[in-house]
C-alpha cells in the first residue's frame, strides 16, 4: 500500500490540500454502448499472457498491513450528535477487528459520501423536501491501515432527524484491495439488497411515524381552535391580548406543519412511485406496493383535511371521527399531551434528543433480515480472491452451458444464477413469494487506467436518441420519470449555483468525474470543473460534453467489466425470451453521466470534508493492482472459441494455482472453507456432490480405484453410457467409498446425487433400476443375500456389476479408447485435485460433443422424404466413426449422453411420468484382476 | 386316445429338462430396448383393455382401474369404485355414439361403466345376485352381456333387457359374439348357444338353442376365430374347433404333451400328465393360426392345413397366461414365471434332421359325427412340422405377468402379479421421436 500512496503523491504533487489517507479509488460506470462487440480476431483472454511476474513476489506480504484478521462488514452511522460511528460489524466477534480502529474507520467512510443529500427548503415549495437520494458505492482504501472497503452509503428517513435523513453507510472491509476491485458487481448487488430492505423497512416506519405525528398534531389543533374559540366568545378585549396573539400563533404554526407532514407523506408515496436510476436498487414490488397503498391510505385520509378553514369546523368533530377511522386510535388518546412546540423541535438541534437506533428505524423483521443476508455475504466473500474468482469463473462457464449443465456439474444455485443471469431478484425481508424479478441491466464498472481508443461509431443512432432524451426528459416537469436527485439537482440549480463547487455526489457522476480526472492532468481537471459548474445551468450541454469525453475513458478493461460484458453476451445469446434492457434506461444513465450533483447544501448533514474533495481526490491505482485484472482473471467471451476449449484453458490456469496451495490430500482449506459456506444452503443430499472438498476426495477415489483395478475403464464406461453400475460388496465403507468415487461418472445424477444409491442392503426391483444409475449392494450371507442374487442375475441384462470383495467386473465388453485418458492405471496424476479437473474437463468436452450430437437435424432426422431411418441411423454411425472418431462402444457414451440431453430438453421439470429407461441386449464378459 | 407326444430333438429336450431356456443377453431381433415402470395398483394386475391407439386401462385385485397414456407413460385417470377385485373389463363402443366407454365387473357384484376422458362412473349396477365373471359387448346393437351365475342382456345405459337364470355352480365363463346375434357361452364343459331376438319395441330375449358338450374338462378358453369357426380350449387340453354358424365341431385336438426319452429315463417320467400341464390358459388366432397356451408350452394351429403349425412344450418355466401373434411369424407369450417371450416360427433349418421326435394323434371328426366319440384314429408325423424359436425375452416382472397388450410398434403393456405395470418400447424410435419432438421445441422457441 506503500506503493500506493507513493503513487498518489506522485500523480498530484501540487495538491497540498489533500487528505492523507483515504485513498479514494474510483470506479465509473461504463454506459452501454462501449459494449463493442468483441473483435474475432483478437485473442481470447484466456490465451493471454497473465502479467504475475510484474507483480510482487509475495503475495500476501501486503495484507500483512492489515490490523483485523478476516474480512469484516462495518455498518456506520453519521450521527448529527456525535459523528460517524460504528454501530455494528458482521462477524460480531471482537476478534475480527482486532486492533483495527473502528471509529477511525467509520470517519473515513463515512467522509466519502457522495449521495446527494440535499436537504431543506426549497424556494418554490416552501415545505421542507425529503432528498430521494439513490445509494452511492465507493471503494476506498487506507494504506496506513491496510484497510480496503467497498463502501455502501444509504440514506435513511427520520422525522426527529436532521433535514429527516440518517445517513448510514455499510462497508465491506478487506486487506485485499483487488478483491474488492474485482468482487465490486457482486459487493454492490449483494449490498444493494441490503440496502433496500432497510430502506423498505425505513420507509413504512417512517410513514407510520408520520401518521401518528399527523395525528397528534390534529388533535392539537383541535385543543387549539377550542382554546380560541373559547377567547373569541371571552369578548373582544381579550381578542389582540398577549396571550390570544401566542395562541393564534401556535395554531398558525400548527396548520403549517400539518401542511408540511401532509407534504412529506406525498413525497414518501411518491418515493415509490419513481423510477428507479440505480440499476442494482430493485425491491420487492410486493412490498413496495404495499407500503404504496399504506401511504396513499394515509394521504386520503389527510387529504381530508384539506383547507384549515375547513378544518376548523372539521377539526372539532373530526377528532371523533378520526378516532373511528384512525388505525391507532390508542396512540391518539394516549398522546394529547404533544404540544405544537415539537414541530420546533425539528429546526432545534436536539444533542440531548435520543435518536432513534437502526433497529427502530427500520422495521424489527427487516432489520434482522438485513443482518442475515449481510452475514450471508460475509459468508460468501470468504476466502482467498483465487478461490473465489475461480469459482466465479467457473460459474460464468457453466452458464454458458445451461444445456448439458445437468450432465455433470451440479447446477448452479437459482438464486444466484438469476443474479448473475442479469435478473435481480430483490430480497424480501418479509419473504414475499418472489416472482417479481426485474432485468438488471448491470452497470460496466470501469476502473481507471490509460485510456485506450475504442470507437463509438458502433452506436451513434442511440446515442443520438439518449441524448434527445436526456434533453427532454430535463426539460419536461421536474416530477416526471426522471430520479429524484436529478429533480432535486434541478431545483437546487436554481437556488445556487455556487454551492455545487466542492460538492461531490451521487455514485457515478462523481466517480466518472475522478476517472476524468484522472486520465487528465490537474490543469484541465480545474477547467473541467469550472465548466461543470456553469454547465449546471445547462444541462444539455454538459451532458453533450461528457459524451465526448467517456469516449476516451470507456476502455480500460476490468474484470468486471469483461464479466458483465459476458453477462451482456450471454444476455444476448441465451436469454432470447427475456425482454432486452430497457434502452430507455440507458438513456437515462447516459443522461445523468454529464450532471454534476451537487450536494450539502447548508442543511447538509454530510461530512465538512466534502467542500475540499474536489481538489483533493485523487484516484489511486495501486500500480500493480492493474495488471492482473486486465488479463488471468478476466473470462473471455466464449463465443469466440469452442466451448470446450473455452473450458479447459481456465480450468488449468487455476488449476494449478489452486493445487498448489492445496493440502496433500486433495483437500484445498482456503478452497473448501469457501466453499463449504457457500453450498451450506444447498441442499445437500444423500450420496450427494455437494461440496468441491467432496469432489476432490472422490476424485482421489476414483484415481486410486483407477490405479488398483485394469478394468475401470470398462466401469467408468458403464457409468458413462447409462448402464447401471451395482458394486457389491460386504464392506459399506469400501463400496460407499466407491460409490462417491464413481459418483463423479455417472451423468445427470441429480441436484442430490438422486440417480445414485450409495448403499442398499436389501433385493432390487426393476422399479430401482430405473431410478439408481450406480448402487452399491450389500453383499450378505443369508436367505435375503439368496434372493439379492437371485435379482442380480434376473436384471443381469440390465446391469454391469462390479464386485470389490473377488475383484471382478461383469459387463459387456469394452474396447474403446475414449475413456484411455481418463481410466489409465499407469496415470501420473497423482493427486484428487488434479485428477477431479481431469475428468472434468474430459466430461465436459463429452458433454459438448454430445449436444452436438443432440441438437444436429440431420443426425436424427431424415433431410428428404426418401430417405428412412436406416440412412439416418448411417449418417449418424458415420457422424460418430469417422468425424468424431469413435468406434462402437464409445458412440454409446454419446448416444446415451445425447439421449439425456435430449429428454431434458424436452422434459417440463415436473412430468407425472416416470423416466424411460433405456437399455440394449449385449452379452456381458466378466474381467478380472 | 390319440395323444401327442412332443418331445423334440435331444438339444432341445435336454434345454427344456433343465428348465432353463435362455437366449442369453444378446438378442439383436428384440427391439424392446427401452422400458418405463407404470405404478400405481396395490395388489395384482389381472386385466390390459387397449382403449385406443393410445390409452390403456388396467385393472386388478385392488379394485381400482387406471388410464394410462402409453405414449408418455402417464397415468391420466384413477377410476375408483369398485370395493373389490376386478373380475372382468372391457372397452365399450357403442356404434351410435362412437365413444369408448369401459365397462368393469368386480366381486362385490357390482357392474360400472366409466367415462375414460372424464374418470368419471357414469353408470353402475350394484347388488346383483352374483358376481359377474365375463363382459361381452355388442356394440353394433348396443347392447353389453354379462356372464355369472345368470346371464344378462344390457343396454348401454344400464337397463336391464333379458336375465338367464342359473348356469350351474361355475356359471358362464367365457362369452362370445356368433353370427346372426347368436351368442356362445362357457358353461363348465358345455358351450351354450343363445340367440338373441329383438323385437319391435326394443324388448331383447334369449333363447337358448344347444348345448355342446364335446369337452371332457372345464372350457378355460372361447374364442371367434373368424366369421365362420370359433374355437374352444379345455383344462384338459383339448381344443376344439366349431363351426360357427351351425355349431358343429369341426376338428377335436386333444394335445397331451409327453417326453419320448428313450431308456431308464422315459420309464420314470410314463406317468400321466398333471392337468395343469396341459390345461389350455389362453387361445388366441389371427384367422389363419391358433395359438394355444397349453400349462407351460405353446402350441400354433394351421387353421389351413388343420394341422399343428409348430409347438414347444416347455417354452415358459411355468404356466403360459396370455398369448399373442404379432405376426404370421411371430409371436409372444407370457407367463406365472415372469417373462414375457418372443418367438418366432421357423422353418426347420436342415431337412435331414428329423422334424419332429414327437408324436401326435388327431382325432377328426366330419361333419356328420357332430357328438360324441372320435372316429377315427391316426397318427401322423407332420414332416413339415415348424419350429418355434425364442428370439427374444422381457425380464421386468418379479411376479406371474398376467396379461399383455401390444401396440404395434408404439410399445407393449404387461401387467403382472407385482402389482406394477411395464411399458416396453422401441428404444430407436422412441429416440426418432423425441428428437422429432426436440427440433420442434427448438424451432418453436427459435433457438436454444
Amino acid at each position: 500500500m506503500t506503493v500506493s500512496g507513493a503513487a498518489v503523491s506522485n500523480a498530484f504533487p501540487g495538491n497540498t490540500t489533500m487528505i492523507g489517507s483515504p485513498d479514494v479509488v474510483a470506479f465509473t460506470r461504463e454506459d452501454e454502448y462501449g459494449l463493442a462487440s468483441p473483435d474475432p480476431s483478437t485473442l481470447p483472454e484466456e490465451f493471454s499472457v497473465p502479467l504475475h511476474p510484474l507483480a510482487d513476489p509475495n503475495p500476501w506480504a501486503k495484507t500483512s498491513y492489515a490490523k483485523f484478521t478476516k474480512d469484516f462488514i462495518l455498518i456506520s452511522e453519521f450521527s448529527e450528535q456525535v459523528g460517524p460511528q460504528p454501530l455494528l460489524t458482521i462477524p460480531d466477534d471482537p476478534k475480527v477487528c482486532g486492533t483495527f480502529d473502528l471509529n477511525y474507520f467509520s470517519l473515513r467512510i463515512m467522509s466519502v459520501d457522495y449521495q446527494a443529500s440535499f436537504v431543506g427548503h426549497t424556494p418554490g415549495s416552501g415545505y421542507p423536501r425529503l432528498s430521494f437520494v439513490e445509494d452511492s458505492r465507493v471503494v476506498l482504501g487506507d494504506s496506513k491501515e491496510g484497510a480496503f472497503a467497498y463502501v455502501h452509503h444509504l440514506t435513511l428517513y427520520d422525522l426527529e432527524a436532521r433535514g429527516f435523513v440518517r445517513p448510514f453507510c455499510m462497508a465491506y472491509v478487506a486487506a485485499d484491495e483487488k478483491k474488492i476491485m474485482l468482487q465490486f458487481q457482486e459487493l454492490s448487488l449483494r449490498f444493494s439488497q441490503a440496502s433496500e430492505c432497510l430502506k423498505a423497512g425505513n420507509r413504512r416506519a417512517f410513514a407510520k411515524e408520520l401518521q401518528r405525528k399527523l395525528q397528534d398534531l390534529e388533535y392539537t389543533h383541535s385543543v387549539l381552535q377550542k382554546e380560541e374559540g373559547i377567547q373569541r366568545e371571552a369578548g373582544p378585549q381579550s381578542m389582540y391580548s398577549a396571550h390570544a396573539v401566542e395562541k393564534a400563533n401556535e395554531l398558525a404554526n400548527v396548520e403549517k406543519s400539518i401542511y408540511e407532514h401532509r407534504d412529506l407523506l406525498k413525497q414518501i408515496s411518491s418515493y415509490h412511485r419513481r423510477q428507479r436510476r440505480d440499476p442494482y436498487a430493485v425491491s420487492c414490488q410486493k412490498c413496495v406496493a404495499e407500503c404504496l397503498s399504506e401511504c396513499e391510505e394515509l394521504l386520503d385520509k389527510y387529504a381530508k383535511l384539506a383547507s384549515p378553514f375547513s378544518y376548523s369546523q372539521k377539526g372539532l368533530m373530526g377528532e371523533g371521527g378520526d378516532d373511528g377511522e384512525g388505525e391507532e386510535d390508542g396512540d391518539n388518546e394516549d398522546k394529547p399531551s404533544y404540544t405544537p412546540q415539537l414541530i420546533k423541535g425539528k429546526s432545534a438541534k436536539c444533542f440531548d434528543k435520543r435518536l432513534k437506533t437502526l433497529q427502530e428505524l427500520c422495521d424489527e423483521t427487516f432489520y434482522e433480515a438485513t443482518v442475515e443476508l449481510l452475514k450471508e455475504t460475509e459468508k460468501s466473500f470468504r476466502g482467498e480472491l483465487c478461490c473465489l474468482h475461480t469459482r466465479r469463473l467457473d460459474r460464468a462457464l457453466r452458464r454458458k452451458h445451461k444445456v448439458v449443465n445437468f450432465l455433470f456439474e451440479e447446477d448452479l444455485d437459482d438464486h444466484e444464477s438469476e443474479d448473475e443471469a442479469g435478473r435481480l431478484r430483490p430480497f424480501c425481508a418479509v419473504n414475499h413469494s418472489i416472482d417479481n424479478c426485474v432485468q438488471l441491466v448491470p452497470p460496466h464498472i470501469v476502473l481507471a487506467t490509460e485510456a485506450v481508443d475504442m470507437s463509438q461509431a458502433e452506436h451513434p443512432g442511440l446515442v443520438d436518441v439518449a441524448f434527445e432524451a436526456s434533453a427532454a426528459q430535463e426539460l419536461g416537469a421536474v416530477e416526471s420519470y426522471l430520479e429524484s436527485s436529478a429533480s432535486d439537482q434541478t431545483l437546487e440549480t436554481q437556488e445556487s449555483s455556487e454551492e455545487t463547487k466542492g460538492s461531490f455526489s451521487s455514485d457515478r457522476s462523481g466517480v466518472d468525474q475522478a476517472e476524468k480526472r484522472e486520465s487528465s492532468d490537474p490543469t484541465p481537471d480545474q477547467n473541467t470543473d469550472m465548466e461543470r459548474e456553469s454547465s449546471s445551468d445547462d444541462m444539455e450541454t454538459t451532458a453533450g460534453e461528457d459524451e465526448g469525453e467517456t469516449e476516451e475513458d470507456r476502455t480500460p478493461v476490468s474484470l468486471l467489466e469483461v464479466a458483465s460484458e459476458l453477462d451482456a453476451c450471454k444476455e444476448d445469446e441465451c436469454e432470447l425470451v427475456s425482454e432486452p434492457p430497457v434502452p430507455l434506461d440507458s438513456t437515462c444513465c447516459i443522461a445523468q453521466e454529464g450532471f454534476l450533483y451537487e450536494a450539502s447544501g447548508p442543511h447538509a448533514v454530510s461530512c465538512r470534508e466534502h467542500v475540499e474533495l474536489p481538489e483533493t481526490l485523487v484516484v489511486n491505482q495501486e500500480p500493480h493492482a492493474l495488471l492482473p485484472l486486465q488479463g488471468d482473471y478476466t473470462v473471455g467471451s466464449l463465443s469466440s472459441g469452442s466451448p470446450a476449449a473455452g473450458l479447459e484453458l481456465p480450468v488449468e490456469i487455476f488449476g494449478d494455482a489452486v493445487s498448489q496451495t492445496s493440502a496433500e490430500d486433495g483437500s484445498d482449506c482456503t478452497m473448501s472453507a469457501s466453499t463449504g459456506s457457500d453450498r451450506a444452503a444447498s441442499p445437500v443430499g444423500f450420496g450427494g456432490m455437494a461440496t468441491l472438498r467432496e469432489k476432490k476426495k472422490a476424485a482421489q477415489s476414483t484415481l486410486r480405484f483407477v490405479r488398483q483395478y485394469p478394468f475401470s475403464m470398462q466401469a467408468l464406461w458403464c457409468l458413462l453410457s447409462g448402464r447401471t453400475l451395482v458394486v457389491l460388496g460386504a464392506d459399506e465403507g469400501r463400496v460407499r467409498r466407491l460409490v462417491a468415487a464413481l459418483t463423479l461418472f455417472v451423468p445427470a445424477a441429480g441436484k442430490c446425487g438422486e440417480r445414485v444409491q450409495a448403499w442398499l442392503s436389501c433385493p432390487f426391483t426393476l422399479t430401482d433400476l430405473q431410478r439408481w444409475k450406480l448402487i452399491g449392494l450389500q453383499r450378505i450371507a443369508s436367505p435375503v443375500g439368496s434372493s439379492m442374487i437371485h435379482s442380480l442375475s434376473r436384471y443381469s441384462r440390465y446391469i454391469s456389476i462390479l464386485d470389490v470383495d473377488q475383484k471382478t467386473l461383469r459387463c459387456p465388453p469394452y474396447r474403446g479408447r475414449l475413456l484411455a485418458n481418463i481410466a489409465d492405471h499407469r496415470t501420473f496424476i497423482r493427486r484428487g485435485s488434479t485428477y477431479l479437473l481431469h475428468i472434468q474437463s474430459t466430461l465436459c468436452r463429452l458433454a459438448a460433443k454430445a449436444f452436438l450430437l443432440a441438437f444436429t437435424h440431420h443426425l436424427h432426422l431424415p433431410v428428404s422424404s426418401t430417405e428412412g431411418p436406416e440412412d439416418v441411423e448411417a449418417r449418424r454411425r458415420c457422424f460418430l466413426q469417422e468425424q468424431l472418431g469413435l468406434d462402437e462402444e464409445d458412440s454409446q457414451i454419446l448416444l446415451h449422453l445425447g439421449r439425456l440431453i435430449t429428454q431434458q430438453y424436452l422434459q417440463p421439470p415436473s412430468t407425472a411420468a416416470a423416466p424411460a429407461f433405456s437399455f440394449n441386449y449385449t452379452t456381458s464378459v466378466l474381467y478380472k484382476i | 386316445m390319440l395323444r401327442w407326444f412332443l418331445g423334440g430333438r435331444e438339444a432341445q429336450s435336454s434345454v427344456e429338462r433343465s428348465g432353463v431356456l435362455s437366449i442369453g443377453e444378446e438378442q439383436p431381433r428384440n427391439c424392446f430396448t427401452e422400458l418405463q415402470v407404470l405404478k400405481g395398483h396395490f395388489d395384482i394386475v389381472r386385466f390390459l383393455v387397449q382403449i385406443d391407439d393410445f390409452r390403456c386401462a388396467s385393472a386388478g385385485d385392488d379394485g381400482l382401474v387406471l388410464v394410462w397414456n402409453i405414449e408418455t407413460g402417464e397415468r391420466l385417470q384413477e377410476l375408483r369404485g369398485h370395493a373389490q377385485q376386478i373380475t372382468a373389463i372391457i372397452a365399450f363402443t357403442c356404434e351410435a355414439s362412437a365413444h369408448t366407454a369401459l365397462i368393469t365387473a368386480s366381486s362385490d357384484r357390482s357392474v360400472s361403466l366409466w367415462d375414460p376422458d372424464s374418470g368419471n362412473r357414469v353408470q353402475t349396477v350394484s347388488d346383483l345376485q352374483s358376481s359377474v365373471k365375463c363382459l361381452l359387448g355388442l356394440e353394433r346393437l348396443c347392447l353389453w352381456v354379462s356372464g355369472g351365475e345368470e346371464l344378462c342382456v344390457w343396454s348401454k345405459d344400464f337397463q336391464l333387457r333379458c336375465l338367464h337364470q342359473k348356469h350351474g355352480d361355475s356359471g358362464v365363463t367365457a362369452l362370445i359374439e356368433l353370427p346372426k346375434n347368436h351368442l356362445a357361452a362357457a358353461v363348465d364343459r358345455e358351450i351354450v348357444i343363445y340367440r338373441l331376438t329383438l323385437s319391435e319395441d326394443s324388448d331383447v330375449s334369449l333363447t337358448k338353442i344347444r348345448c355342446l358338450s364335446d369337452h371332457r374338462d372345464q372350457i378355460r378358453a372361447l374364442i371367434n376365430v373368424n366369421d365362420r369357426l370359433f374355437a374352444s380350449g379345455s383344462h384338459a387340453g383339448e381344443l376344439i374347433l366349431w363351426d360357427a354358424v351351425d355349431w358343429n365341431n369341426l376338428k377335436y385336438e386333444h394335445i397331451l404333451w409327453e417326453e419320448s426319452q428313450p431308456g431308464a429315463q422315459s420309464e420314470i417320467r410314463m406317468k400321466a400328465p398333471r392337468p395343469s400341464e396341459m390345461s389350455i390358459q389362453h387361445l388366441t388366432t389371427n384367422g389363419q393360426l391358433i395359438l394355444a397356451a397349453v400349462g407351460s408350452g405353446l402350441y400354433v394351429y394351421d387353421l389351413q392345413s388343420k394341422s399343428v403349425a409348430a409347438y414347444r412344450k416347455a417354452a415358459h418355466d411355468s404356466n403360459v397366461l396370455h398369448t399373442l401373434l404379432l405376426s404370421d411369424s411371430e409371436l409372444m407369450s407370457c407367463s406365472e414365471d415372469g417373462s414375457v417371450r418372443i418367438w418366432e416360427i421357423q422353418d426347420l433349418p436342415l431337412p435331414a434332421e428329423p422334424a419332429s421326435a414327437g408324436f401326435f394323434g388327431t382325432w377328426t371328426f366330419s361333419r356328420s359325427h357332430k357328438q360324441s366319440a372320435p372316429q377315427s384314429k391316426k397318427v401322423t408325423d407332420f414332416p413339415n412340422t415348424r419350429k418355434l424359436e425364442l428370439i427374444g425375452d422381457l425380464i421386468g416382472h418379479s411376479g406371474a405377468v398376467q396379461m399383455f397388450v401390444s401396440f404395434g410398434e408404439d410399445g407393449l403393456v404387461t401387467c403382472s402379479a407385482d402389482h406394477l405395470l411395464i411399458l416396453w418400447k422401441d428404444g430407436e424410435r422412441q429416440s426418432r421421436l423425441r428428437s422429432q419432438a426436440l427440433f420442434q421445441k427448438l424451432e418453436e422457441n427459435g433457438g436454444l
